[in-house]
């Protein structure tokens, strides 16, 4: 398992068929008390660059980017009552699970040297 | 934004380390430990906002009474010297220029303070309207550095922390006081729902002042995240969401500062008199929403048949109450409580009812 991240603070941990969608430890700092998260549903398409659903913090709402297209193949229902989670954990509480389309799509993120390099 | 501007107490939110965003011009503090945590320190206890973003405004001489009605909906003739009176500025189309405060120094004599984002309109609006008028009108926002300390232990800290000691002093009345050797403005005022004071003074002496507020521990530092969420809970309006140049006192819920019979009549009363005859079209209402998704500022509200009726004007998951709530204005004939609408939230449309737009009781002082 490898982790790429995009510059919106979006995370895929993958083996590059499957991956776990979440947020960085950086963007539930930024976001503060997480109050809501809009997830897609399992079976639903997500593309790579694309708003799949999003955060909401008490201040507002934050849009979520997939880093990869593919398939939702199981959304984290723990978040729906419990969405604070995200603020806990980010790495362990994931959003979605996808099945990636086109794992070549891995190559045009950020590693996570070059993630944490961006945070400086 | 050009030319971000920074209060007087902008390096000790650095240095508090404060989230720092651009706000009516100004770089303010949105939060320093959080707006939940901070929001509940000015609901139990106590908190101090820094607010020297907010506009202050002189009118002076032998007119300035007849010229301040003239502009403002509330009428400053029937309240004695030291009273403050909310209302607002409109335009003759009956839309507000502003919501504001009016301070009653004498007859000749008061002091209005104005929104931050709308310092050069209201200046320049109110200027063009005093032709003609004995007044003297004179933008003295630079001078004031303001602090608002709220809370139900705000009388308290204020009398132990920094020796200003009012328990007398009534919701909505000011003083002056020399305490500190200098022009300080008492004000039991607030933006909250909850009891507390703000205080007017030159830059130097607010910075005194916050600073043995912060250094005492009993005053919260607070951002202007916890300042919005307090403050819609109890459905206060704010403008640039419930008011706009667009959106008039009556649709707003704000009839009562509005005072249709005083002498002289006001700017914008011939078109509020006509839409109060005519029927409000729009009025502002509460929503709770039925799920845990949040109606954000500017979504869509339908009625049940998915029609629009109105858009969210302020919408959080509610702290003191905990639900996802909203102010929206919308078509007066869903605006009867328990009407059901629904509010459209990125790709899907929820459930909500209608409510009053007061979530949580206001505790201020007698």
């Amino acid at each position: 398992m490898k982790t790429y991240y995009l510059p919106s603070h979006e995370y895929i941990r993958t083996d590059g068929t499957k991956g776990f969608i979440g947020i960085t430890d950086y963007a539930q700092k930024a976001l503060g008390n997480i109050v809501y998260v809009d997830m897609p549903e399992q079976g639903d398409d997500v593309a790579a660059g694309e708003e799949f659903g999003a955060v909401e913090s008490v201040k507002a709402a934050s849009d979520l980017y997939s880093p990869v297209s593919g398939v939702v193949t199981e959304v984290n229902e723990a978040l729906v009552d419990n969405p604070r989670l995200l603020n806990e954990d980010p790495v362990g509480n994931w959003i979605i699970q996808v099945e990636l389309s086109d794992p070549s799509e891995l190559e045009g993120l950020m590693d996570e040297e070059a993630y944490l390099a961006s945070l400086k | 934004m050009e030319n971000i501007k920074e209060t007087p107490l902008h390096s000790r939110h650095v240095a508090l380390g404060a989230q720092m965003s651009p706000f009516a011009g100004y770089d303010m503090p949105i939060q320093y430990k959080g707006i939940v945590e901070e929001h509940n320190a000015v609901r139990n206890a106590c908190g101090v906002f820094d607010v020297s973003h907010m506009g202050e405004v002189t009118v002076r001489g032998a007119e300035a009474e007849m010229f301040v009605n003239r502009i403002f909906t509330n009428d400053v003739s029937s309240i004695p010297e030291g009273k403050i009176a909310y209302g607002m500025m409109c335009h003759p189309h009956g839309g507000v220029v502003d919501d504001l405060l009016v301070y009653k120094y004498s007859r000749n004599e008061y002091l209005l303070v104005i929104n931050a984002a709308n310092i050069a309109k209201d200046v320049a609006w109110i200027k063009a309207n005093a032709a003609g008028f004995a007044v003297e009108v004179v933008d003295v926002s630079d001078s004031f550095a303001q602090i608002a300390v709220q809370g139900p232990g705000a009388e308290a800290v204020m009398a132990e922390v920094l020796g200003l000691s009012y328990p007398d002093m009534a919701f909505y009345t000011f003083e002056e006081t020399d305490t500190y050797g200098e022009r300080l403005i008492v004000s039991r005022t607030g933006y909250t729902g909850e009891d507390g004071f703000e205080l007017y003074g030159s830059p130097a002496l607010i910075c005194a002042l916050w600073d043995k507020l912060i250094a005492s521990g009993k005053a919260e530092p607070c951002g202007l995240g916890c300042r919005d969420t307090l403050r819609f809970e109890v459905g206060l309006p704010l403008y640039g969401d419930e008011l706009s140049d667009d959106i008039t006192p009556l649709e707003a819920g704000l009839g009562i500062f509005v005072k249709f019979d005083k002498e002289g009549g006001f700017i914008g009363r011939k078109a509020l008199e006509k839409m109060k005859e005519d029927g409000v079209p729009r009025k502002l209402v509460g929503l709770e929403i039925g799920d845990r998704a949040i109606a954000r500022h500017g979504y869509e509200v339908l009625d049940a048949e998915g029609n629009l009726i109105g858009h969210i004007t302020t919408g959080y998951r509610g702290i003191s109450v905990d639900k996802s709530i909203a102010a929206a204005l919308i078509e007066s004939p869903f605006a009867a409580k328990g009407t059901e609408v629904q509010v459209k939230i990125r790709r899907k449309c929820f459930p909500a009812t209608v409510t009053a737009k007061k979530f949580y009781k206001k505790s201020y002082k007698a």
